[in-house]
This record gives structure tokens, C-alpha cells and sequence, in this order.
């Protein structure tokens, strides 16, 4: 019973502790990015590696989850006579929804995974403490470049992937019922407004800083070889994706309230 | 107007300069859990100065250099460089001393997306922004060739063997013009041909650069090429410090069995 208590207060421990290091890693980050030099080179890099290399994931999760949408919403919607509403209710749940998840999700598995194995690998092999050594700030060269490029670039995935679910959302419906494109979009933003979908898009910043927050931390902390940098790897994704649906809770109930 | 008085006064302070140590560890401790590592040693580096620490595997030798640059912070005592006390610093202001310093790593820990040359020039690019795209290119050229690596400059860490990334790491310890120079195992895992090569660039080095170096290695011969004196870490403690003939000499017979081993 002892160890049972024991064990559970030391998970407690390592819980808070965890926290408080990502907290203080936070700190270090944004002292950095916010003092010169500035790494504009790197973070170009970056906006590229995590960007335009998401894109062609992005872009066909997108089309999948249109597609899955519009098969279920003309099902459901038919069986309650509510056809007409199909646009609209694919637009609402694309944009508000599935959209910036989807896009999360997707990018915390690809860049998540990949930041957190770069640097693992990095630490594991020295080279960070290289950087160091060489009085260079590690926090501003590999941290913060890779977390605004995160936070810059998720909006910008989030659009594509609403697009292509659209796109495709549309398609498929076409396919079984000749719908024009210009018709189905005029249908489907007849009620929306700025509103609808914007402070969803851009809650997309948040998840960008909680992927490249974690992923970067896990990272820089790795120890212990090969096995260090694939639990640093599998410990980004993973954090990073519940944290994301986690404050996805809170952002929505927060966005609901702002912009009733 | 100058006097003979001053003359003499201007050439004693830098005499004494010179004399005053470089780097100067003073009961430094460190444990990882309950394992004693460093127990409270002493030690004293000069310019133009080469210091061995010797010992078996495991005894500290690589924590020792990690905490005189900073990477590790001691659980008590100092490091001092140039008479200041660096422990406690903050990450910029370390950075401001660690521009003095050169590192060579045990495996040398290039960049491994980096070419050759790359690697050289990284920490000219960043702390060298004087500098323009052509002139650092002669830099790294300069250091590359210095190390026998000229040839190799597009190559990829990946592409070269141990012996030649320890070569470019020293390069790259170089760039900056250090004062004081850290090299972690330097012939570790290298074949004595190679392990000679890299023995004859740090003493040709050092004879050019005069700068305060510590040498952290179990190979007492290489110990013996390139260092002035001589120490010897067990157990967290130094157990000898002087010229090889010291411990030639000594009566201590871990010395003794060292010697024998080696």
C-alpha cells in the first residue's frame, strides 16, 4: 500500500516537474528569440521544412476528411430532410472544426516527430553541447526558429487543408449529385461571416507553439542513445497531440464566448 | 613623458600576466546521484601551457573539461577564467567567455548536416559578422589546411573517417583564435599512425598559438608528447600533478601501476 502511495506521489512529482521545466524552457526560448542577433536565416529554413514540406500531407488529409464529411453529412442530413443544408453544414464543419485538428494532428505526427528526432539526435551525439561550447545559444538557433516557424505556418496548413476538404467535399458530393461549385460555396457561406471561421484559423497559432514547444524540449533534454531519441520522438507526437486537443477545449469554450 | 621606471613597471605586469593563471579550478566537486565524481580538486593552467589529466575511465577526466566551459555546473567550488569565477553565469554571459575557448570533443561532434566547411565556419559566421562571405572562406580554408584537411572542404562528416573529424573539430575549435583550449580524448579510438598525426598538430599548434591547454586522455604517451605537466585524477582526487619525471619518480602505487599499464 506504502509503495503504491509512494509510486503514485513520485508520478505526481514527475508530472509537476515535467511542467516546470517546460516552463523554464519556455522562458529560455523566448528570451532568446526576442533579443539579437536574429537567426532570420534558420528560420527561413525552417518555415520551408515545416510549411511547404507539410503541404502535400496536409493538402491530401484535407481531401480525405472532405470527402468522409460529405458522404456522412449527405447520409445524415438526407435521413432528416435536411439535404439543402449540406453546403453549409460541410463548410461549418470543415472550417471550425476538422479543419484545424485535422491540420494539427497531421502536423504534430510529421514535424512533431521529426524536430524532436533531429534534436535528440543532436543532443545525443553532442553536437548541441558543440553549439554551446562555440558560445552560440542553442535556444536561439534551433528552438525558436523551429517554433515560429510552427506557429507561422499552422494558420496557413489550416487554410490549405479546408481548402482541399472543400474542394473534395464538393467533389464527392457532385459525383452523386451534380452540384455546381460556384452554387455549393454560395450555399455553404450564405450564413457564415469572418467570425465563423477565423478565430478558429487562427487558434492554429496555438497549436503551432504546443508542436514546436514540446517537440523541441523533449529533444533538447534526450538522453540515452538511439532508445533516447525514438522516446523523444514517440513522447513529441504523443504530448504534443493531447496537449493540442486538450487546449483545443479550452480555445473553443473561449472563442464561443469572444465571438458569440 | 615615459621613464625607464615605467618601462620596467608596464613589462613586470605583464610578466606577471603571463604567470597568473588562465584557468583555475579550485575545490571543485561534482556528483551525478551518490557518484562522487570530482572530490575537491585544484588545478591551475598557464598560457602557453599544456596540462594532462590522466586517468582511468570514469574518473572525471571528460566532467572536468565539460565544467571549465560550462556545459556542467559543479555542485561547489570555482572555475575560474582570467581570475573570474564562472560558475553561476548566466547562458550570455558565458557565452562572452566561452568566445575565448576552443573545444575539441571526444567524437568530435560536427554538424552532421554541415559540410567540412561548414562546420569550420559556423562559429565565424555567427560570432565573425565583420567579416564577408570571401573572407571567411579564406578563414576556413587557412584552419583546414592548417590541419591537413584542405582537400575535404565539401565532404560530409559522414564521409570521413574518426582521425579526420577530429581534425575538422580542431579546426573548428580554432576558428574563433582561442586563448584557452579544451581537447576531450583527442587520439581516443585512433591508430597510432593517426594518433602520432594528431600528437604532432597539437604540439605544432601550440608552439604557434601559445595558448593555455588542458589535455583530458588515458594514452600516457601522447600525454608525454604534448603536455608540460602531468595529472593524475582517481577516485574524484588528484593523485599527482607535475612533469613526468614526477611521477617517474613517485612512491604512490596507483602512479606506479599506471605507468606499468601504460
Amino acid at each position: 500500500m506504502d509503495t503504491a502511495v509512494n509510486s503514485a506521489i513520485g508520478r505526481v512529482d514527475s508530472f509537476f516537474e515535467w511542467f516546470g521545466n517546460l516552463g523554464i524552457f519556455f522562458w529560455q526560448v523566448l528570451r532568446a528569440a526576442v533579443t539579437p542577433p536574429y537567426e532570420w536565416r534558420e528560420l527561413i529554413r525552417q518555415l520551408d521544412e515545416v510549411g511547404s514540406k507539410s503541404f502535400p500531407l496536409v493538402f491530401a488529409a484535407g481531401a480525405a476528411i472532405g470527402v468522409i464529411l460529405s458522404l456522412e453529412a449527405r447520409y445524415s442530413l438526407t435521413r432528416f430532410g435536411a439535404k439543402s443544408m449540406f453546403p453549409a453544414s460541410l463548410v461549418y464543419s470543415l472550417l471550425q472544426v476538422m479543419g484545424p485538428v485535422i491540420t494539427g494532428l497531421m502536423v504534430s505526427g510529421r514535424v512533431g516527430a521529426g524536430i524532436g528526432a533531429e534534436l535528440a539526435s543532436m543532443k545525443v551525439t553532442e553536437q548541441i553541447d558543440a553549439i554551446e561550447a562555440s558560445a552560440i545559444n542553442p535556444y536561439r538557433i534551433l528552438a525558436a526558429p523551429r517554433i515560429m516557424a510552427c506557429i507561422l505556418m499552422l494558420p496557413l496548413l489550416t487554410l490549405v487543408a479546408d481548402a482541399s476538404g472543400l474542394l473534395m467535399g464538393w467533389f464527392a458530393q457532385t459525383l452523386v449529385e451534380p452540384l455546381s461549385f460556384h452554387q455549393f460555396i454560395d450555399s455553404g457561406f450564405k450564413t457564415a461571416h469572418l467570425n465563423s471561421f477565423l478565430p478558429q484559423t487562427f487558434k492554429t497559432t496555438v497549436y503551432g507553439l504546443i508542436i514546436g514547444l514540446i517537440a523541441c524540449f523533449e529533444g533538447m533534454r534526450t538522453r540515452g542513445g538511439a532508445e533516447g531519441v525514438g522516446r523523444a520522438a514517440t513522447k513529441s507526437v504523443v504530448l504534443a497531440s493531447l496537449f493540442l486537443i486538450l487546449s483545443d477545449v479550452v480555445m473553443v469554450k473561449l472563442i464561443l464566448v469572444v465571438f458569440p | 613623458m615615459v621613464t625607464t621606471y615605467d618601462i620596467a613597471m608596464k613589462q613586470s605586469e605583464s610578466k606577471k600576466e603571463d604567470s597568473a593563471p588562465i584557468v583555475a579550478v579550485k575545490e571543485l566537486r561534482k556528483s551525478f546521484g551518490d557518484h562522487i565524481v570530482l572530490n575537491g580538486i585544484n588545478l591551475s593552467v598557464n598560457r602557453g601551457e599544456t596540462l594532462a589529466v590522466l586517468g582511468r575511465s570514469g574518473t572525471g577526466k571528460s566532467v572536468l573539461l565539460r565544467l571549465i566551459i560550462g556545459l556542467e555546473i559543479p555542485d561547489s567550488g570555482s572555475v575560474c577564467i582570467h581570475g573570474q569565477n564562472i560558475v553561476g553565469l548566466a547562458l550570455d554571459q558565458m557565452g562572452e567567455i566561452r568566445k575565448k575557448m576552443g573545444f575539441l570533443f571526444q567524437h568530435a561532434a560536427l554538424y552532421d548536416s554541415l559540410t567540412v566547411a561548414e562546420n569550420v565556419e559556423f562559429p565565424l559566421a555567427h560570432h565573425r559578422r565583420d567579416m564577408s562571405r570571401s573572407e571567411r572562406g579564406d578563414r576556413v580554408k587557412q584552419l583546414l589546411a592548417e590541419v591537413g584537411m584542405e582537400g575535404d572542404l565539401n565532404k560530409m562528416p559522414s564521409d570521413i573517417s574518426g582521425g579526420m573529424q577530429k581534425r575538422v573539430g580542431l579546426a573548428r575549435a580554432l576558428a574563433l583564435e582561442p586563448e584557452i583550449l579544451l581537447l576531450d580524448e583527442p587520439t581516443a579510438g585512433l591508430d597510432p599512425i593517426s594518433s602520432a598525426e594528431i600528437d604532432d598538430l597539437i604540439l605544432k599548434l601550440q608552439r604557434e598559438r601559445k595558448m593555455a591547454s588542458i589535455v583530458v586522455t588515458h594514452d600516457l604517451h601522447s600525454a608525454r608528447t604534448i603536455a608540460n605537466r602531468l595529472a593524475l585524477l582517481d577516485q574524484g582526487n588528484v593523485v599527482i600533478e607535475g612533469k613526468y619525471e614526477d611521477l617517474q619518480q613517485s612512491d604512490i602505487a596507483l602512479v606506479k601501476e599506471f605507468l606499468k599499464q601504460s
